[in-house]
C-alpha cells in the first residue's frame, strides 16, 4: 500500500506549575507520576472533542526513569490518568529534550499514519531525582577522553560556551535574564501563561516548609519577578571561580509536567480539535558534549535546510533558557539581537523552571499562545540544548497565518 | 456554663490515649481569580491504614482552626473555607476507645455536646464553608461536612455511611437533624437506619452524589483540584448549586414510620438506638436545628450510659479484631502451604464446600463419591455456580474458566488424593461411616495432608482414633448457607498437633472465615448453645405453654429469627438429630422432644405454613402435638430459657470448651447471627442479672462490655 505523509499538528498543550525541587519545593510530597497524569486529564477535559478510546499512544519523557519515574511512565500515566486500558504508552527520554522528543516522535509515527493522535509530554521531579541519581558512566568516557570531565556537569558546559564566545560576558548573560524575569512576570498580569497551567493539590507535612496541610498551586514557584542586575552581579559562580554562571542566569533545579496532543491535520479537523500549530520540520544534532550549549544552532541549521526556510523565514522563537549564554550563542551565532522581540516573548526557563524532561511542551505551548495571538507571523522555532552535547529544533507554521499583509 | 474549650480540656483528661488528629490550616489562592482560601485538612498523622478519628483533643483541634478562620472570614481575608482529609481518609468519626472509657452521664453529654459546638460554627462563618470528602468518611467525619454549606464526593470514595445506629448510638453531631433537613427523611432514614441495619451498609461516592449529600462529585485523580475550581466558580456566582426541595409533609411522617418498620423487623424493639434516631428524625421535621442538636445530645450521653451501645462496641471489637486474630491459634509460620484440596462427598454441603475452597484457594479441587452420576452432580453444581458468577458480572470469563479447570470428579480417590495437602470429609453425618472414609483416604493421601471433618456433633477425637496418624485430624465446622455465615468452627481433637491446627488456621484464613478454636466437645459451641435454647422452648411448648407465647417470650432479645423459624432453615431432622446427641452426651440437660420426634416422623418441613402472608402454626403440626397442662407466661419462658442459656455456657467455658466468654459471643454472633445490642449473648446475661443468678458471677469483667465501673 503506498504511503503518504500526512500533516501532523500541535492540538494542545498544558502543563503544571513548575516548582522548585529540594525540601521546602512545593511539589516535594507530590509524585512524579501524578504530575503528569494531571497535565494529562486536563488536557482531555479541555479537549471533549477527543475521544479517549482515539488516543493511539502516549508518550511520556523522564530522564531519570526509575521509581515514581519508572515502569514505563507512559503506559502508568495513561492507565492512572483514567485512559482507556486499549491505549498503549511508552516512556521516552532525551535528558532535556525529553518531552521535546516524544512530540517528535509521535509526530513521525502520525505523519507515516500509524497514529491519527497521540499524547506526548514530560516530567521531572529533580526533587525526587536528583540530576544524575544512578548513573553509572563508562569509565573509557575519562580514559580514552572520549569527552571532557566537564561534560557530566551542565554548569561547567555553560561555562565552556562562555570561552567559546567571549563576546558573551556575565553582564550580557544578566542583562538577558532580568529580561527572562520581567517579560515573565508581564506574561502572568496579562494572563498568558495561566490559561494552559492545571492546578495541582499537594500535600506538605514538614512544617518548616510552611503551612501543612493540602494546599493548591497554581502559578510558577521559581519565578522572580523585580530581579535586578544588582541582585545578580553579587551571587556566586559555583561552576568556577570568577566565572559567569550563577544561579541568577541559568534555570534552576525544578519539579514539574507538560502534555500535548498531536494528531494529523486531517484528524484534528474532522473532530473539531483546534490547530493551534502545523509541524514543519524537526532536528537533532550532536556536538561535543563539553559545550552542550552549542547544540542548538547545529540543529537549527539542519531543520531550516530541511525545510527550505532561512533564519529570516522565522518570526518567534522559544529557546529554552538552561543558561542564558546558551541563548545568546544561538542569537549571536544567527546575528539576532539579545534583545530582539521575536524570541522567547514571555521569557523562559530563568523565570519559569527547567524540570528538564518536561520542558519541550512548555516552549510549545507558549509558541503556540503567541501564533495565535500574532496572525502575521508565518513561522516559528522551539529548540533546545541538551545534556551530554545535543541541540533539537523543531520548525512549526501558525495556523493562523494570514499572509503577508 | 462552661466554654467548649474547657468542655473539649475535661473529656481530653478522661482520655489520654487519643490518637490526636490535627487541623492543618493552610491558605491559597483560588483558581479563577476567586480569592484567598482556607482549607483545613485534617491528619492523625499517621498513614491510611490508621483512620483519621475523632476525639476530645481532636476537637479541641478542629476548634482552633476554626477559631483562625472565623477572624478571617470576619476580617474579609478569605473568600471561603474547606475541609479535607489525609490520602484516601476523610474522617471516620468519634474514637470508639474514648467513649468506652466514658463512666459518667455528664461526661457523655460533654461529648455529644462538644461535638455540636465545634461542627456548628461552620455553618456560621462569615463565609461559606466547603468540605471535600475524599476518602472513607463515617460518622463524625460525615457530620463535619454536613455542617458545611456545600460538600464535594471523590468518585473514588469507598466508604460512607453514618453508621451509629448499628453500633448502639445515634449521629449525635448533627446527624439526625441535618441530614433529613439536607436530603429529606426518606433518603435520611435510608442512610441512618436502614444502612446500619443492614450490617452496616457503606456508600461509595456515586451514591453520595446521588442521594443530594454532595452537591458536585469528581474522579479520584483530580479530585481536590476540580473541587477547589468549582469552589472558586460556586464563589464567583458561576455555577449555582441548587438542592431539590424537601417535603416536610406527610413524606416525612412516612418515613419515620418506614423506618420503625425497618428497626422492628431487625432488632424488634430490642435496642434503643434506631428508635431514639428516628424521634430526632421525626422532630427535625420543623428544621428547628437546635433544638434537634439538643435532642442528639441527650440520645447520645443516654445511649453512651446504656448496656446495648457498650455490647455494640464489644462485639464490633471481637468481629474487627478477635475474629481476624484468632484466641489460642498457633504461630502461623507452622503452617503448611495448601496447594491442592479433595472433597469427600459430592452432595449439596461437599459442592459448597468445594466452590468456597476453588474461589478462595484458587488451587485444583477434586470432588469424589460413590458413584459418577454423584460426582458429575458435585461438578456441575460448581460450574454452575461459577456461571452465575460470571453471569453477574463478579468474575471475568479468565477467571471462570480459570476456576472450571481447577474443579475435578473422580471416584477413585487414589487418583483424587495423591498429592492433596488437606481433605475435608461432608459425608453423612454418621461415626462409622466417617471413620471408614478417613482411612481411605489415609490410605492414599500424603502423610502430610490434613483431614478435615465437616462434621456438627460427632466427636473429631474418636473419627480420628483409628487413624495411622491421627495428629492431622481437625473439625472444620462450617454454618449455613456456607457462602454467607462468617463462622468457622476450628476443632482440635485431642491428638491433633500443632502444625495440623496452624494449617486450618491458615486455610481458614484464606478462606475469609472467622475462625474460632473449640474443643472436641459435643456440638462445639453454636449448635451446643442454640439446642440448648431450643430445647427449653421445646420442652415449655412440651408441658404445656401454646407455641405462640413461647416464640414470642423471647422477641424482645431481638433474635434474627424466632426458635421455631430458625428450626425450619435448620431443618427438624438436623436438629433432632442434634438434640439426640447432646441427650446422648448430658442427659440431665438436653431433652428430646417428643414433638419434636413427630413432627420429623410426620416429614413435616417446619412448624409454620405461610398461606396468609405470614407464619400460622400448621394445622397439621398442631394436630400433632401432644402438650401438658403447665402454662408459662412469657416471662417464666423467658427466664428459664436465658437461665438454661446462661447455665450452659458456665459450664462450657468450665469444660474449657473455649478459652474465654468473647468467643463464645463470637461465635453467636458470626455463626448464628446474633445482634450486636446483645454483644452476642454473656453481655446481655450478665446486664439482666442473669449471669449471677444463675452462676454466681459475671461472664465478663464490669467495663469490658458494660459501662465501667
Amino acid at each position: 500500500m503506498p504511503r503518504t505523509v500526512r500533516d501532523v499538528v500541535f492540538v494542545d498543550g498544558v502543563r503544571t506549575p513548575f516548582g522548585k525541587a529540594g525540601p521546602k519545593g512545593v511539589y516535594h510530597e507530590t509524585r512524579a507520576d501524578d504530575l503528569v497524569v494531571k497535565a494529562i486529564r486536563e488536557l482531555l477535559r479541555r479537549n471533549p472533542g477527543l475521544d479517549p478510546k482515539k488516543v493511539d499512544e502516549v508518550a511520556v519523557a523522564a530522564t531519570t526513569q526509575v521509581g515514581d519515574q519508572g515502569l514505563t511512565i507512559g503506559r502508568m500515566a495513561g492507565i492512572l490518568a483514567g485512559l482507556p486500558q486499549s491505549v498503549p504508552g511508552y516512556a521516552i527520554d532525551r535528558m532535556c529534550a525529553g518531552a521535546l522528543t516524544a512530540v517528535t516522535t509521535v509526530a513521525g509515527s502520525v505523519a507515516f499514519g500509524a497514529y491519527d493522535v497521540a499524547i506526548a509530554g514530560g516530567v521531572e521531579h529533580m526533587g525526587r531525582h536528583p540530576m544524575g541519581e544512578g548513573a553509572d558512566p563508562n569509565p573509557r568516557f575519562v580514559s580514552e577522553k572520549l569527552v571532557d570531565e566537564s561534560a557530566l556537569f551542565m554548569g561547567m558546559t555553560a561555562e565552556n560556551l562562555h570561552d567559546r564566545y567571549p563576546g558573551i560576558t556575565k553582564q550580557r548573560a544578566d542583562e538577558y535574564a532580568v529580561r527572562s524575569q520581567e517579560k515573565a512576570a508581564k506574561a502572568y498580569a496579562n494572563g498568558q501563561i495561566q490559561a494552559d497551567l492545571v492546578p495541582v493539590s499537594v500535600r506538605r507535612t514538614n512544617a518548616e516548609a510552611g503551612e501543612t496541610g493540602w494546599g493548591l498551586v497554581t502559578a510558577d514557584e521559581p519565578m522572580r519577578p523585580g530581579t535586578t542586575l544588582e541582585n545578580l552581579a553579587g551571587l556566586k559562580t559555583p561552576f568556577r571561580v570568577h566565572g559567569r554562571v550563577t544561579a541568577g542566569n541559568a534555570a534552576g533545579l525544578n519539579d514539574g509536567a507538560t502534555a500535548s496532543i498531536i494528531a494529523s491535520e486531517d484528524f484534528a479537523r474532522e473532530h473539531d480539535l483546534p490547530v493551534k500549530m502545523r509541524l514543519v520540520a524537526y532536528s537533532f544534532a550532536g556536538v561535543e558534549p563539553e559545550v552542550m550549549g552549542y547544540g542548538p544552532i547545529p540543529a537549527t541549521e539542519k531543520a531550516l535546510a530541511q525545510a527550505g526556510l532561512s533564519i529570516d523565514d522565522i518570526g518567534l522563537f522559544e529557546i529554552n533558557e538552561a543558561f542564558a549564554v546558551q541563548v545568546l550563542a544561538f542569537l549571536e551565532h544567527y546575528g539576532i539581537a539579545d534583545d530582539d522581540a521575536r524570541v522567547n516573548q514571555y521569557g523562559g526557563a530563568i523565570a519559569f523552571g527547567h524540570p528538564l524532561a518536561s520542558s519541550g511542551v512548555r516552549l510549545m505551548t507558549q509558541l503556540a499562545r503567541q501564533f495565535e495571538e500574532q496572525p502575521h507571523v508565518r513561522y516559528g522555532l522551539t529548540t533546545m540544548c541538551v545534556g551530554f552535547g545535543m541541540g533539537a529544533t523543531v520548525i512549526w507554521e501558525n495556523p493562523h497565518f494570514e499572509g503577508d499583509k | 456554663m462552661s466554654t467548649t474549650a474547657e468542655l473539649l480540656k475535661g473529656a481530653a483528661e478522661l482520655f489520654p490515649g487519643e490518637v490526636v488528629t490535627q487541623a492543618h490550616v493552610r491558605h491559597f489562592d483560588l483558581p479563577l481569580g476567586a480569592g484567598r482560601f482556607a482549607l483545613i485538612t485534617l491528619d492523625n498523622g499517621h498513614d491510611h491504614t490508621k483512620p483519621t478519628t475523632l476525639g476530645p483533643q481532636s476537637l479541641a483541634n478542629i476548634d482552633a482552626a476554626i477559631d483562625r478562620v472565623e477572624k478571617e472570614a470576619a476580617d474579609g481575608d478569605i473568600v471561603g473555607v474547606g475541609v479535607t482529609g489525609k490520602p484516601f481518609i476523610f474522617a471516620v468519626g468519634a474514637d470508639l476507645k474514648g467513649v468506652e472509657l466514658l463512666k459518667r452521664h455528664e461526661d457523655a453529654l460533654a461529648i455529644g455536646k462538644g461535638g455540636h459546638d465545634v461542627l456548628k460554627r461552620l455553618s456560621t462563618l462569615a463565609v461559606p464553608s466547603f468540605a471535600y470528602y475524599n476518602g472513607a468518611s463515617m460518622g463524625g467525619g460525615v457530620e463535619i461536612g454536613l455542617h458545611c454549606s456545600y460538600r464535594t464526593v471523590s468518585a473514588a470514595l469507598p466508604a460512607f455511611s453514618l453508621p451509629e445506629v448499628f453500633l448502639g448510638l445515634v449521629p449525635g453531631w448533627g446527624g439526625c437533624t441535618l441530614l433529613p433537613n439536607l436530603i429529606g427523611a426518606e433518603k435520611a432514614v435510608s442512610v441512618i437506619i436502614e444502612n446500619s441495619l443492614n450490617q452496616n451498609k457503606q456508600l461509595k461516592g456515586a451514591q453520595v452524589h446521588e442521594l443530594g449529600i454532595a452537591d458536585a462529585i469528581f474522579e479520584g485523580a483530580d479530585f481536590l483540584e476540580q473541587s477547589l475550581i468549582w469552589t472558586a466558580a460556586v464563589l464567583k456566582g458561576e455555577i449555582a448549586v441548587e438542592r431539590p426541595a424537601i417535603d416536610r409533609g406527610e413524606a416525612w411522617d412516612q418515613a419515620v414510620a418506614k423506618g420503625r418498620f425497618i428497626a422492628d423487623g431487625k432488632v424488634h424493639g430490642a435496642a434503643p438506638a434506631a428508635y431514639r434516631a428516628l424521634d430526632i428524625i421525626a422532630d427535625a421535621k420543623d428544621g428547628d436545628l437546635q433544638q434537634g442538636f439538643d435532642a442528639e445530645d441527650r440520645a447520645l450521653a443516654d445511649l453512651i450510659m446504656g448496656g446495648e451501645l457498650r455490647s455494640g462496641i464489644y462485639a464490633f471489637n471481637l468481629v474487627q479484631k478477635r475474629g481476624k486474630r484468632p484466641a489460642g491459634a498457633p504461630d502461623k509460620s507452622l503452617a503448611r502451604p495448601v496447594t491442592k484440596v479433595g472433597v469427600v462427598g459430592a452432595g449439596l454441603m461437599a459442592s459448597q464446600l468445594a466452590l468456597l475452597f476453588l474461589r478462595r484457594l484458587e488451587v485444583p479441587v477434586v470432588l469424589t463419591d460413590i458413584d459418577q452420576e454423584r460426582v458429575d452432580k458435585g461438578v456441575g453444581y460448581v460450574h454452575a455456580e461459577i456461571d452465575k458468577l460470571l453471569g453477574k458480572g463478579r468474575i471475568n470469563q479468565d477467571k471462570a474458566n480459570r476456576l472450571k479447570a481447577l474443579v475435578t470428579g473422580v471416584l477413585d480417590k487414589a487418583e483424587g488424593f495423591a498429592d492433596a495437602d488437606f481433605v475435608i470429609e461432608a459425608v453423612f453425618e454418621e461415626m462409622g461411616v466417617k471413620q471408614k472414609v478417613f482411612a481411605e483416604v489415609e490410605a492414599v493421601a500424603p502423610a502430610h495432608a490434613i483431614l478435615a471433618t465437616n462434621t456438627s456433633s460427632l466427636s473429631v477425637s474418636e473419627m480420628a482414633s483409628k487413624l495411622k496418624h491421627p495428629e492431622r485430624v481437625v473439625g472444620f465446622h462450617f454454618f449455613n448457607p456456607v457462602a454467607i455465615l462468617p463462622l468457622l468452627e476450628i476443632v482440635r481433637g485431642e491428638q491433633t498437633d500443632e502444625a495440623s491446627l496452624a494449617t486450618a488456621f491458615g486455610v481458614a484464613k484464606k478462606l475469609k472465615k472467622t475462625a474460632v478454636l473449640v474443643k472436641d466437645a459435643p456440638a462445639f459451641v453454636v449448635n451446643r448453645i442454640l439446642t440448648r435454647f431450643m430445647g427449653e422452648i421445646q420442652n415449655v411448648i412440651d408441658e404445656g405453654t401454646p407455641v405462640a407465647v413461647a416464640e414470642k417470650a423471647v422477641e424482645p432479645l431481638g433474635l434474627p429469627m424466632s426458635p421455631l423459624v430458625l428450626l425450619e432453615l435448620v431443618g427438624p431432622a438436623i436438629g433432632l438429630h442434634v438434640s439426640e446427641t447432646l441427650n446422648g452426651a448430658f442427659p440431665e440437660r438436653f431433652t428430646v422432644s417428643p414433638n419434636l420426634k413427630a413432627v420429623v416422623e410426620a416429614g413435616k418441613r417446619g412448624f409454620y405454613v405461610y398461606d396468609s402472608g405470614k407464619p400460622e402454626l400448621d394445622p397439621e403440626v398442631a394436630a400433632l402435638l401432644k402438650q401438658g397442662d403447665t402454662v408459662l407466661s412469657e416471662e417464666q419462658v423467658r427466664a428459664r430459657v436465658l437461665d438454661a442459656v446462661a447455665q450452659e455456657i458456665g459450664l462450657m467455658l468450665d469444660e474449657g470448651v473455649v478459652a474465654e466468654a468473647q468467643d463464645i459471643d463470637l461465635c453467636l454472633i458470626t455463626g448464628a447471627g446474633w445482634p450486636f445490642h446483645l454483644g452476642g449473648i454473656t453481655p446481655y446475661l450478665d446486664r439482666e442479672g442473669v449471669s449471677e443468678r444463675v452462676n454466681g458471677k459475671r461472664f465478663l469483667e464490669a467495663g469490658v462490655a458494660s459501662v465501667p465501673a
